[in-house]
């Protein structure tokens, strides 16, 4: 009965988790809405979503072996991937390929492997890639194509959020306005313009609900997202609903489902305990229509993600998760 | 909805592999090893010395304090020697070793197997009988039991309860006990509950034991205030904390003791070996050990000889199997890993889990991706990412702010993270810094 034993502090067994398979389920969820971005804009939209894929892991490969110096191995672990598939969602689908490629390096570069890599940075890298095209190429980035079904005679192929502030803007009330944008049904299933992978609000709730029930995300961010645009949009479109839609063209237009479902739950950028997820989540809700009603863009998701994601150590440092046996009720 | 604790927890496998197997009387070893260490507080000092003759049930170390308990031989014989020996706890400690001569007892003690239901003796007899007996907790934490039953002056013991959870996944060894010894277990309940001077007591079971909660059920209408609470699984409610929460939903501060909330927790076994002292004069000197492990042959409970190596019950339960790479002295998620085999079998020891080689080693880790599973995963709400972080960095005022003493180390952090990150291991260093340092506040 002689021989080496492993010793070894407890414990000895080990869930089955694992940052491959959180990444890779997360990969798994996006699938309808790559699905809904073909169907909708045709082979560019898989062409696009591929190099954005191919280039960030390429990127991340790179800098992990060439710079950092560390194992490359994680580049594969499929953290990468998500950042190419999201940043290629938030594009308009005949957008050219270089800029896409630009737009991955700076994702992958700036956004997460200058803080250290995976785990280390602030900000969500495909949001990061995201603001910088939309920076730096304005026109690219907010010309789409109309999509393969023209609904409407003399649809231009602008966003329904970028209709109705261009309206507004010019004296227009929001019940002309309705008349040119697709209806709540259209919204919902993605049957509108839009960046390629955020059109469709079932197609990402289908992913959501997949990713809920892996346990791969919780509620909170989403909810209360969701929760914070619907009543802020009520109240203003209750005060005057000729100046602002109703709550839901908000829920359902522009980015809000892609970044509230996927952008905000990133596990790396958002709180750490529900409590700090749902002041997060009624964060990005508050700017996000603050930007959508008064700011220079139509749409204000990713600005605001990105605003609240600088908020998160500041937030876990006030949301501690409850102690056991510090609020004694024990009546 | 089934009872169960609020914060945290998580749902291991349960591989309960060895729940069929009846309780076995493992035949006598050759040689015992005894440690005078067995229990939480002060060894015990030894009586005897080289050539001395002992029986079953003679007295060899007595308490070494308050907190502290006596020892007693589990075997007749020689005393060889009185030597340091590997624990469980991978040090060497001060043992008595026995060379086995024939199974000679004491004439004090009942052997019979007769249910003894009547309790004659009062309150004060009963604890000291308990402390005369060495009886400890034998859920894990070997606490010395009479000292729980000595209630502080100015608390008050409302309830007992009794630890049938067995939340640890493989082993089997309370499971077997509240089957096959389910009277002399309840008659157990009775002698604490008449110690502590209180008239209720429950049961907490896990409702993955239901032929446990269904025996009991049945025999516990001939002992009045016992309750029988079936709980939902969840690791770790065998936590006296959680244990607390789940059947009483009553929640102990933190730093505090169970008495704090008016509860007494005592395990299944301990109630079995306060039976057999005060009933029968009978010193703890053997319990029940689980042996178990997906490659072993014959997953047994076995009833063994405090100081019995443990190479014999891995040889009792078919043999140490060839992919072997790892022997845990208890369960898998707070289990010790045993360096040398020859390990005694002390009060505390609840299983011997042996793992394949491809189960025993650890991944490399990496970077902490803020998932927060370990939060969610937490039993006492702490961030335990965070504590290891404080660790790394020896930033110890920071962890005992954020509450590092109050971790129970169960294990569930570690179990859950993603990353693989080691984190229970820099908690551990982080609880044993902070406490020098309170340690040192008080001086």
């Amino acid at each position: 009965m002689n021989r080496l034993l492993t010793v070894s502090p407890s414990p000895h067994v080990k869930g089955h988790d694992s940052v491959r398979s959180i990444m890779y389920g997360v990969v798994i969820s996006l699938i309808p809405a790559l699905g809904v971005a073909v169907y909708f804009f045709g082979l560019d939209a898989l062409k696009l979503t591929l190099i954005a894929v191919i280039a960030s892991v390429i990127f991340e490969w790179l800098i992990h072996k060439f710079i950092l110096k560390e194992r490359p191995a994680s580049a594969f672990d499929g953290s990468a991937i998500i950042t190419g598939m999201l940043l290629a969602f938030n594009v308009p689908s005949n957008l050219p390929v270089w800029m896409l490629v630009v737009g991955a390096l700076v994702a992958v570069g700036v956004g997460k492997m200058s803080f250290g890599g995976l785990g280390k940075n602030i900000f969500n890298p495909a949001l990061v890639g995201r603001v910088f095209m939309l920076i730096s190429w304005p026109v690219e980035m907010t010309t789409w194509p109309a999509n393969r079904f023209h609904l409407t005679d003399g649809y231009t192929g602008a966003t329904p959020l970028g209709m109705i502030k261009e309206g507004i803007g010019n004296g227009k009330t929001v019940s002309e306005l309705m008349d040119q944008v697709p209806t709540a049904l259209d919204f919902f299933v993605g049957n509108m313009s839009g960046s390629l992978g955020e059109i469709s609000a079932l197609a990402i709730l289908i992913g959501g609900i997949y990713m809920l029930m892996r346990k791969i995300i919780t509620w909170h961010a989403p909810i209360s997202i969701f929760g914070t645009v619907f009543i802020f949009s009520a109240i203003m479109h209750t005060i005057n609903p000729e100046m602002y839609p109703a709550p839901l063209f908000h829920l359902l237009t522009g980015g809000l489902f892609i970044g509230a479902i996927y952008m905000a739950t990133d596990m790396v950028t958002s709180p750490m305990t529900g409590k700090g997820q749902i002041i997060f989540g009624v964060g990005i809700g508050v700017i996000t229509m603050l930007i959508r009603y008064w700011g220079a863009y139509p749409e204000g998701v990713s600005f605001a993600i990105l605003i609240m994601n600088a908020t998160v150590p500041i937030i876990n440092r006030y949301t501690k998760p409850q102690r056991f046996g510090e609020e004694v009720n024990n009546g | 909805m089934l009872k169960t604790f609020k914060i945290g927890g998580v749902h291991p496998e349960e591989n309960k592999l060895s729940a069929g197997a009846a309780i076995e009387q493992l035949p006598l070893p050759d040689t015992v090893s005894i440690p005078v260490a067995q229990h939480i507080g002060a060894p015990a000092k030894v009586l005897v010395k080289r050539n001395d003759k002992v029986k079953v049930g003679t007295i060899i170390a007595e308490s070494g304090g308050f907190v502290s308990a006596n020892i007693h031989s589990s075997v007749s014989g020689v005393v060889q020697k009185i030597d340091n020996v590997y624990d469980a706890s991978g040090y060497r400690r001060q043992a008595v070793i026995i060379k086995v001569e024939g199974d000679e007892w004491e004439e004090s003690i009942d052997q019979s197997t007769d249910v003894k239901k009547e309790i004659t003796l009062s309150q004060k007899e009963i604890i000291d009988q308990v402390n005369a007996m060495g009886v400890v907790g034998l859920g894990g934490a070997t606490f010395p039991t009479h000292v729980k039953l000595m209630v502080p002056d100015g608390k008050k013991a409302e309830v007992l309860l009794i630890n049938g959870v067995e939340c640890e996944p493989y082993l089997t060894a309370d499971h077997r006990l509240m089957l096959e010894k389910g009277h002399e277990m309840m008659i157990g309940i009775r002698i604490l509950m008449k110690a502590l001077g209180i008239v209720k007591a429950a049961i907490g079971i896990e409702n993955n034991k239901p032929d446990a909660i269904k025996t009991l059920q049945k025999i516990s209408v001939e002992y009045p205030g016992i309750d029988i609470v079936s709980l939902k699984v969840k690791y770790p409610q065998g936590g006296e904390k959680q244990l607390i929460k789940a059947v009483i939903n009553r929640e102990v501060p933190s730093g505090k003791l169970p008495i704090e909330v008016g509860a007494v927790v005592q395990n299944v076994g301990t109630a079995f070996a306060v039976y057999e002292a005060v009933q029968k004069s009978k010193p703890l000197i053997e319990r029940i050990v689980t042996v178990t492990g997906k490659s072993v042959s014959k997953p047994s409970n076995l009833l063994v000889r405090i100081g019995t190596p443990v190479s014999k019950l891995i040889e009792a339960a078919g043999g140490l199997p060839d992919d072997t790479g790892k022997v845990v002295s208890g369960g898998p998620m707070m289990g010790k890993a045993l360096n040398d085999l020859e390990a005694p079998v002390t009060k505390g020891t609840s299983g011997v889990l042996i793992f394949a080689d491809k189960e025993a080693h650890r991944k490399a880790y990496d970077a902490c991706i803020r998932c927060g599973k370990c939060i969610t995963a937490c039993p006492m709400g702490l961030e335990p990412f965070l504590l290891m972080s404080y660790a790394e960095q020896q930033m110890w005022k920071e962890a005992e702010d954020d509450k590092i003493m109050d971790c129970i180390e169960c294990g569930s952090c570690s179990f859950t993270c993603p990353s693989y990150r080691p984190l229970l291991d820099y908690i551990r260093l982080g609880k044993s810094n902070v406490s020098q340092i309170i340690r040192s506040r008080k001086q």
